[in-house]
C-alpha cells in the first residue's frame, strides 16, 4: 500500500498497462460488505465504550455477579446462543450446497437460516419479558438499559438480515448459480459477523462488576 | 488585474483594521498574563504567514496571469522545496503550542494555598457558596435541593453547616488571593465566565469541574452563562467585585451560613391580618386590586415574592426611579413593614387572601400572545403558575393593566435597572422581544386566559 | 428488479424508458447527484434565511417582533444543523461524489446503482422529517446543532419535546442513507476503476472524495449511537447521559448519567465531520486550480499523503472542542498537540496550492476567482484554527464570536466557494451549457468581499469577549457601544451576501435555457469526465468502450507536446507534438 501511495504516477511509463481496480462481480460485493462489517464494528465499539465508561458510575448495577442478580446464571442467554449458532450453520450450509450446485439443499438451508433467526428473535424477546416480570425495567438501571440496548440493536441487523435472505429465497430459482454462490456466502459472512457480535456482546452483559472494572481501566477510564 | 488588487487591499485592510481596531481583549484583572502573551505569540506567527501567503498568491496571479502563446512550467514536484516548507512549518507550530502547553501545565496545577469559592448554577441564575470558618466545603448533591435548600447542601454533613451562602447572583472576592473556583450544575450544562480573568469552565451537572486564578484588579465586572443552557441563557448574568481582602471578611460574615437558612420559621397569617389593613386601603381588604388606585391584585401571589418586592423596596431596589411614580409610593409604605416578623407575617396572609376574578382591559390576538409566551412560560409556568425554584412570580390572575405598566416600565428602564435587582435586570432583557404595543397587549390577552 | 451495472464489457445497464424511470427513480449516477445537490440546496437556502433571521435580531435588537428568545435559538440551531449536514455533507458527497466518481475514474455508473438511488430517497426523507420539526407544536429544537444534553431534552429549552427527536430521528436516517451512499462510493472507487487507472493517476477530487467518504463511514456511526442513546433517554427515561437533575424546581427521576459522554460521541463524529466536508473541497479545488492555471498541481504525491494523513489525524483530535467542558484537564496537552500537527499537512496544501500558480498561466474565468478566493479564505481560517486548537488561548475566546468566525471562515465561506467553484467548473459538463460569465463574476466579487466583511470583524467581537447564541448582548461594563454599531454592519453585509446568492440561482436557470453551447471540452481540461463522447455525458457515460487511461490526470503544458494539455485517455503515441520535439518528462525540475 505505501508502495502504492509512492508511485510518481506523472511518469507514465511503466503503469501505462495497469488494470486499474476493475473486478469483478464477487470482490465488489465482498468489499461493499467488509465496508458495512467496518461501520458496525465502529457502531458496537462505540456503544461498548460508552457502556464500559458508564459502567464506572457508582449507580450502575451489573446484571451478573451475585446469586439474586438476572444473568449470573444465564441458561436463558445461552439457549438463544444455540439458536443464533444453527443458522449461522444453515446459512454456511446454504453457502456451500450453492457451490456444489445442490439448489434445492440450498433453498432449504436458506430458509432454515430464516427460521432460526427468527426464533433466535423472538427467544430474545422472550429474555426482555423475562426482565420486565422480574422488575428489571428499561430505566431502571443503566446496566439494564444497555441489555436491552444493545440487544435491540443486534436484533434490528439480524432483522435487516432476514429481509435480505427474503430477497435471496424468492429469487433464488432465479438466478445464476454463480449469483447464487456469491449472496449466500456474502450472508453466510454477515451471520458469521453477528454471531460474533452476540458472543460478545453476551460475554460482556453478564460480566460482574470487577470484570467491567478491569476493562474500563484498561480503556483509560 | 481586480483580483490581484482586492488581494494585495484585504491583507492591507486585514492588517490595518487589526491595528486600527477599538475591539479588542477587556483589560486583564486577573494573574493570567501569560495567556495574553500566548495569544500575542501565535498572532504574529500566524499573521506573518498570513501576509507572506497572500501576498504570494498575490504576486502569483498578476506575474504569471494569462498571456496569448506562454506556456506553464511543467514541475511535478519539488522536493526540497517541501522539505523546507514543511520544516518551517512545523517549527512554526511548535512555537506556538509549546508556550501553550506551559500555560495550560499553571492552569491544571490549581496552587495549595487558593481559597475556595463554589460557583452553583441553574437555569438561570448562579449561586455561590463559600466554606466557613473549618475551611471546607460540605458534601453537596441535586437531590438535596429543595425550596429550603436551594444549593442543595447535604444536611447531614456536619462540614456543611458553617458554609456561607450567597443565594443572588452577586459575588464578591477578595485582591490578590488566589482563588479556586469548583462549578456545580443543577439543572443543565452551564459556563462560568468573566471575561477579564480570561479563564473559563463549564458547570456539569453530576460532576464538580474547576478553574482558578488570582484577582489582580479592584472593580466590578460581569459573570457570563457562556454554554447554551435554554431560552434565558443570554440573560444568565451576574456580577463578581473584586474589593479589598478587608471589605471582603466583612462581606463574609454578613452572609448567613447554611444552618442559619435552615431556621427561618414560616409567617403567621392571623397574626399578619392586622398589619394589613393599611395596605387594603389601596389593594383591597380582599387583596383583589384597585385599578383607580394604581394598586395591584395581591391575592393569589405568593409570600416569598411579597417578602423580596416588599425588601426591594424598603433597600431602594424597586421604586428609586424618577418615573416609577407609584413605586415611590410603596417605598413609604413598605417602611410600615421594617420588621422582618411582621413582613413574613403579612406575607403570609396575603398568601392565605381567596382569589377574585378579575376584569379584563386590553384587547389583543390570544394566538399570537401564545407563541410570544413560549418563552415567558419559561419561568413562569405554562400556565402562569409562578415558579420559586427560578424566583419567577404567578402572573395567572394578576391584573392586566398592572402587568401592562410592569412589562412598559422594565421596558424604558424604569424598573429594573437598579444594580442590585438581578431578576429585574433579566426582565429587562426578557421585555425587549416585546418590540409593540401590540405585542405587549397579544401578550396580556392570553395570559387573561390562564 | 435489481440491476447491476458493471464497468465492465458486460453490458447489463438499467434502461430507463419514461420519463419517471429517467428523471424520478432513477439509478443513472448523475440523475441521483443532480437530485442531491437540488435537494441540498433548496434546503441550504432554508438555512440561509434562518442565518438572515438571526443576524437581524443581532443586528437590530428590538425591532423584529417575530423573533423571541426561543425563536432565535430555534434558528441558530436549524440553520447550524442543516447547512453542515443536510447542505454541505450532502452536496459534496451525495451530489459532487455521485456525479464525479464514475466520470472522473471511467466507470459507467455507481457498483450498486439500486442502493444508491435508495440512497437519495432516504436522504430525502431525513429532509422531509427535519423541516416537519418546524411544524410540530414546540418547533423545531434550539439546543445549538451539537444537541448537548441535558438542556436539549429539558423543558427551558425550544422544542425539547417533538423537536428534538425528530431532529435525533432525521439524523439518524440520515446516516442510513450516507450509509448507503458511502459504502457504493469506496466500492466504485477502489473495484470499478478503468484500465491504466491507478489510484495515484486519480485526480484530487476524487482522493478527497475517497478519503472523506471513509471518514463518513467511520465518523457517523458515533453520531447515530449519541442519537439512540440521546433517544432512550428522552423517550424511555434512561439515564445515559442524564445525572441526578433539579429542572425547573423539580426533581427528575434521571441519575447518575454523564453529559460529557455525549459530548465525547458527538464531537468524535463532529471532528471528522469537518474534514467530511473539507477534505472534498481541498480535492476539487485542486482540479479547478489545475484547469486554469494549466499547470499540473503541485506535489501531487503530497497533496495525496496529506489527504490520508488530515484525515488519519482527524479521528485523534476530537476533544479540542471540549477544553472547557470539564473534561479532566490532562487530556488538553494530548488533544492541542495532535490539534497543532494537523496543521501542517493543512499548511502543506494551502502552500501546495499557491505554488501550482507560480509559473502557471492563469485564466481568470469564474471558477478560478472562486478558487483562488478559497485559498485566501481558507488561509485565514485555519490560521485562526490554531488559536482555538491551542488549549490555553481557547480559554478565553472558547464560546465567543471568534469560534463563530472561524468556523465559517473555514468550513462555511471556504467550502462555499469551492462547491461554487466547483458548480461554475463543472456546469458545462452537467448541462453542456456555458454560464454566463458576467453574472458569475459579479456572483464572486460579492461572495468573497461579503463573507469577509461579515467574518473579519465578527473575529474582533469575539476578542472582545462576546459570546455566541446570546439573544441580546443587553448592557455590559465590558462591551463598549462601537461593538453593537459592528454587529449592525455585519448583518447588512450577511443580508447583501445572502441577496447575492439570488445572482447564482438566476445564472443556473437563465443558463439552461439560454446560456450558449459549451462544446465537449470546453476547459480544455485532462481529466476523464471531459473525454465522455456526449455532454452532458449519455446513460452509461461512456460509448462502447471504456476509456483506457495512460496517464495522470495533470499533464498540463507538457514540454514537447503542441497543446497545454494531454487528457488521460491519450496515449503517449498519439500526443500531438511541437514540430521537432519529444515529449520531455522530468522527474523533478
Amino acid at each position: 500500500m505505501f508502495a502504492t501511495l509512492r508511485e510518481k504516477s506523472w511518469l507514465n511509463s511503466p503503469s501505462a498497462t495497469a488494470s486499474g481496480g476493475f473486478n469483478s462481480e464477487i470482490s465488489r460485493k465482498t468489499v461493499a460488505l467488509r465496508f458495512f462489517l467496518a461501520v458496525i464494528s465502529v457502531l458496537f465499539s462505540l456503544f461498548i465504550v460508552t457502556f464500559l465508561a458508564r459502567s464506572q458510575f457508582p449507580d450502575f448495577q451489573a446484571l451478573a455477579g451475585q446469586a439474586w442478580q438476572p444473568f449470573t446464571n444465564p441458561q436463558q442467554l445461552w439457549v438463544n446462543t444455540g439458536i443464533l449458532l444453527a443458522a449461522s450453520v444453515a446459512i454456511q450450509f446454504a453457502s456451500s450446497s450453492a457451490k456444489n450446485n445442490r439448489l434445492l439443499a440450498a433453498n432449504i438451508a436458506i430458509a432454515l437460516c430464516g427460521l432460526f433467526t427468527l426464533a433466535f428473535i423472538g427467544a430474545q424477546i422472550l429474555v426482555w419479558q423475562h426482565l420486565i416480570d422480574l422488575g428489571y425495567f428499561v430505566a431502571s438501571n443503566p446496566a439494564n438499559s444497555y441489555f436491552y440496548l444493545f440487544t435491540a440493536i443486534h436484533g434490528l441487523h439480524l432483522v435487516g438480515g432476514i429481509f435480505v435472505l427474503l430477497r435471496l429465497g424468492l429469487r433464488s430459482t432465479a438466478q445464476t448459480q454463480n449469483s447464487l454462490i456469491i449472496s449466500t456466502s456474502l450472508c453466510a459472512n454477515y451471520w458469521h459477523y453477528l454471531l460474533l457480535v452476540w458472543v460478545l456482546l453476551f460475554a460482556l452483559l453478564t460480566s460482574t462488576p470487577d470484570t467491567y472494572k478491569t476493562l474500563a481501566a484498561l480503556c483509560g477510564f | 488585474m481586480k483580483l490581484v488588487i482586492a488581494l494585495l487591499l484585504l491583507v492591507i485592510g486585514t492588517v490595518a483594521f487589526h491595528f486600527l481596531s477599538p475591539w479588542w481583549f477587556t483589560p486583564l484583572a486577573s494573574n493570567w498574563g501569560a495567556i495574553d502573551d500566548t495569544i500575542g505569540i501565535t498572532f504574529w506567527i500566524t499573521g506573518i504567514v498570513f501576509v507572506l501567503v497572500n501576498l504570494f498568491l498575490a504576486y502569483c496571479v498578476y506575474k504569471f496571469r494569462f498571456k496569448k502563446g506562454h506556456k506553464s512550467d511543467y514541475e511535478p514536484e519539488n522536493k526540497k522545496l517541501e522539505y523546507w516548507l514543511t520544516g518551517i512549518t512545523t517549527l512554526g507550530v511548535v512555537a506556538m503550542l509549546a508556550p501553550g502547553l506551559v500555560v495550560w501545565a499553571q492552569f491544571v496545577d490549581i496552587p495549595e494555598e487558593a481559597k475556595i469559592v463554589e460557583v452553583v448554577g441553574q437555569q438561570w441564575q448562579w449561586g455561590f457558596r463559600f466554606p466557613g470558618a473549618d475551611g471546607k466545603l460540605g458534601s453537596a448533591d441535586n437531590p438535596f435541593v429543595s425550596t429550603t435548600n436551594p444549593l442543595g447542601i447535604n444536611p447531614s454533613d456536619p462540614a456543611g453547616q458553617d458554609d456561607r451562602l450567597v443565594l443572588s447572583s452577586e459575588l464578591k472576592l477578595p485582591l490578590g488571593q488566589p482563588t479556586k473556583v469548583l462549578l456545580r450544575s443543577k439543572d443543565v450544562l452551564h459556563n462560568f465566565t468573566v471575561p477579564q480573568f480570561r479563564v473559563k469552565m463549564d458547570l456539569v451537572p453530576g460532576t464538580i469541574s474547576k478553574l482558578w486564578f488570582t484577582p489582580t484588579r479592584e472593580g466590578r465586572f460581569d459573570i457570563l452563562c457562556m454554554e447554551l443552557c435554554g431560552i434565558a441563557h443570554y440573560a444568565m448574568r451576574g456580577y463578581v467585585h473584586v474589593v479589598s481582602p478587608q471589605e471582603y471578611n466583612k462581606w463574609l460574615t454578613t452572609l448567613p451560613t447554611f444552618a442559619e437558612t435552615q431556621q427561618g420559621g414560616s409567617g403567621d397569617a392571623v397574626a399578619g391580618e392586622n398589619s394589613y389593613i393599611s395596605c387594603g386601603a389601596c389593594h383591597g381588604q380582599q387583596g383583589e386590586g384597585n385599578a383607580s388606585m394604581n394598586a395591584p391584585k395581591l391575592a393569589g401571589l405568593s409570600d416569598w415574592y411579597i417578602t423580596r418586592q416588599i425588601k426591594n423596596y424598603q433597600n431602594g431596589i424597586r421604586g428609586s426611579h424618577k418615573d416609577d411614580i407609584f413605586g415611590q409610593q410603596m417605598v413609604g409604605m413598605a417602611q410600615i413593614l421594617a420588621d422582618p416578623v411582621t413582613l413574613r407575617n403579612v406575607a403570609a396572609y396575603i398568601s392565605t387572601l381567596e382569589e377574585t376574578q378579575t376584569t379584563n382591559t386590553v384587547e389583543g390576538n390570544a394566538d399570537k400572545g401564545a407563541s410570544l409566551y413560549v418563552t415567558c412560560g419559561a419561568c413562569h409556568g405554562r400556565q402562569g403558575e409562578g415558579n420559586f425554584a427560578l424566583n419567577a412570580p404567578r402572573l395567572a390572575g394578576q391584573q392586566d393593566w398592572y402587568l401592562k405598566r410592569q412589562l412598559t416600565h422594565f421596558k424604558k428602564g424604569i424598573r429594573g435597572t437598579n444594580a442590585k435587582d438581578q431578576y429585574g435586570k433579566q426582565m429587562i432583557l426578557m421585555a425587549k422581544m416585546l418590540t409593540s404595543e401590540q405585542d405587549i397587549n397579544d401578550l396580556l390577552t392570553h395570559i387573561n386566559t390562564f | 428488479m435489481e440491476h447491476v451495472a458493471i464497468a465492465d464489457q458486460v453490458e447489463e445497464l438499467h434502461n430507463p424508458s419514461s420519463f419517471i424511470s429517467k428523471y424520478v427513480w432513477s439509478q443513472d449516477h448523475k440523475v441521483i447527484a443532480i437530485q442531491y445537490g437540488i435537494t441540498a440546496i433548496l434546503v441550504g437556502l432554508v438555512a440561509l434565511v434562518l442565518s438572515g433571521l438571526m443576524r437581524l435580531q443581532l443586528g437590530f435588537p428590538e425591532s423584529f417582533d417575530f423573533i423571541d428568545p426561543s425563536s432565535y435559538l430555534q434558528f441558530v440551531t436549524m440553520h447550524g444543523m442543516i447547512m453542515v449536514i443536510y447542505l454541505l455533507t450532502a452536496l459534496l458527497l451525495g451530489g459532487f461524489g455521485n456525479y464525479l466518481i464514475p466520470l472522473m475514474i471511467g466507470a459507467r455508473d455507481m457498483v450498486f446503482p439500486y442502493l444508491n438511488m435508495l440512497s437519495y430517497w432516504t436522504y430525502l426523507l431525513a429532509v422531509i422529517v427535519l423541516l416537519a420539526s418546524f411544524f410540530v407544536p414546540g418547533g423545531p429544537t434550539g439546543a445549538g446543532w451539537t444537541l448537548y444534553p441535558p438542556q436539549a431534552i429539558l423543558d427551558g429549552t425550544p422544542g425539547y419535546d417533538m423537536g428534538i427527536v425528530l431532529m435525533l430521528l432525521s439524523l439518524a436516517i440520515f446516516i442510513v442513507a450516507f450509509t448507503m451512499g458511502g459504502l457504493n462510493y469506496v466500492t466504485t472507487i477502489l473495484q470499478a476503476r478503468t484500465k491504466g487507472m491507478t489510484l495515484m493517476r486519480m485526480p484530487l477530487s476524487i482522493w478527497g472524495i475517497f478519503v472523506a467518504t471513509i471518514l463518513g463511514l467511520l465518523a457517523f456511526p458515533a453520531l447515530l449511537v449519541s442519537a439512540i442513546m440521546m433517544l432512550f433517554d428522552k423517550l424511555l427515561s434512561t439515564s445515559f447521559f442524564m445525572p441526578a437533575i433539579v429542572s425547573m424546581g423539580e426533581q427528575l427521576d434521571y441519575t447518575g448519567g454523564s453529559p460529557i459522554l455525549f459530548q465525547h460521541l458527538f464531537w468524535f463524529f463532529g471532528h471528522p465531520e469537518v474534514y467530511i466536508v473539507a477534505l472534498p473541497a481541498f480535492g476539487m479545488v485542486s482540479d479547478v486550480l489545475a484547469v486554469h492555471a494549466r499547470k499540473n498541481i503541485f506535489g501531487y504525491r503530497m497533496m495525496v499523503w496529506a489527504i490520508v494523513a488530515i484525515g488519519a489525524m482527524s479521528f485523534v483530535v476530537w476533544a479540542h472542542h471540549m477544553y472547557v467542558s470539564g473534561m479532566h484537564p490532562a487530556f488538553g496537552f494530548f488533544f492541542a498537540t495532535t490539534t497543532l500537527i494537523i496543521a501542517v499537512p493543512t499548511a502543506i496544501k494551502v502552500y501546495n496550492w499557491v505554488l501550482t500558480l507560480w509559473r502557471g498561466n492563469i485564466h481568470l474565468t469564474t471558477p478560478m476567482l472562486f478558487a483562488i478566493g478559497f485559498i485566501f479564505t481558507f488561509t485565514h481560517g485555519g490560521l485562526t484554527g490554531l488559536f482555538l486548537g491551542n488549549v490555553v488561548i481557547d480559554l478565553p475566546l472558547s464560546d465567543t464570536y471568534f469560534v463563530v468566525a472561524h468556523f465559517h471562515m473555514v468550513m462555511g465561506v471556504s467550502p462555499i466557494l469551492v462547491l461554487f467553484a466547483a458548480l461554475y467548473h463543472w456546469y458545462p459538463l452537467i448541462t453542456g451549457k456555458m454560464f454566463n460569465a458576467t453574472l458569475g463574476k459579479l456572483h464572486f466579487w460579492c461572495t468573497f468581499l461579503g463573507t469577509y466583511a461579515i467574518y473579519l470583524p465578527m473575529h474582533y467581537l469575539g476578542f472582545l469577549g462576546v459570546p455566541r447564541r446570546y439573544y441580546a448582548m443587553g448592557t455590559t461594563d465590558f462591551i463598549p457601544e462601537s461593538a453593537q454599531t459592528l454587529n449592525a454592519s455585519i448583518t447588512v453585509a450577511a443580508i447583501l451576501v445572502g441577496l447575492a446568492q439570488l445572482i447564482f440561482i438566476a445564472n443556473v436557470i437563465w443558463s439552461i435555457f439560454k446560456g450558449e453551447k459549451s462544446g465537449p471540452n470546453p476547459w480544455h481540461a485532462t481529466s476523464l469526465e471531459w473525454q465522455a463522447e456526449q455532454i452532458p455525458p449519455a446513460h452509461g457515460n461512456w460509448g462502447e468502450k471504456l476509456p483506457e487511461v495512460h496517464r495522470w490526470a495533470y499533464d498540463f503544458s507538457v514540454p514537447g507536446a503542441r497543446d497545454d494539455y494531454i487528457p488521460q485517455n491519450m496515449s503517449n503515441d498519439d500526443v500531438p507534438l511541437e514540430p521537432g520535439q519529444t515529449l520531455q518528462i522530468r522527474e523533478e525540475h
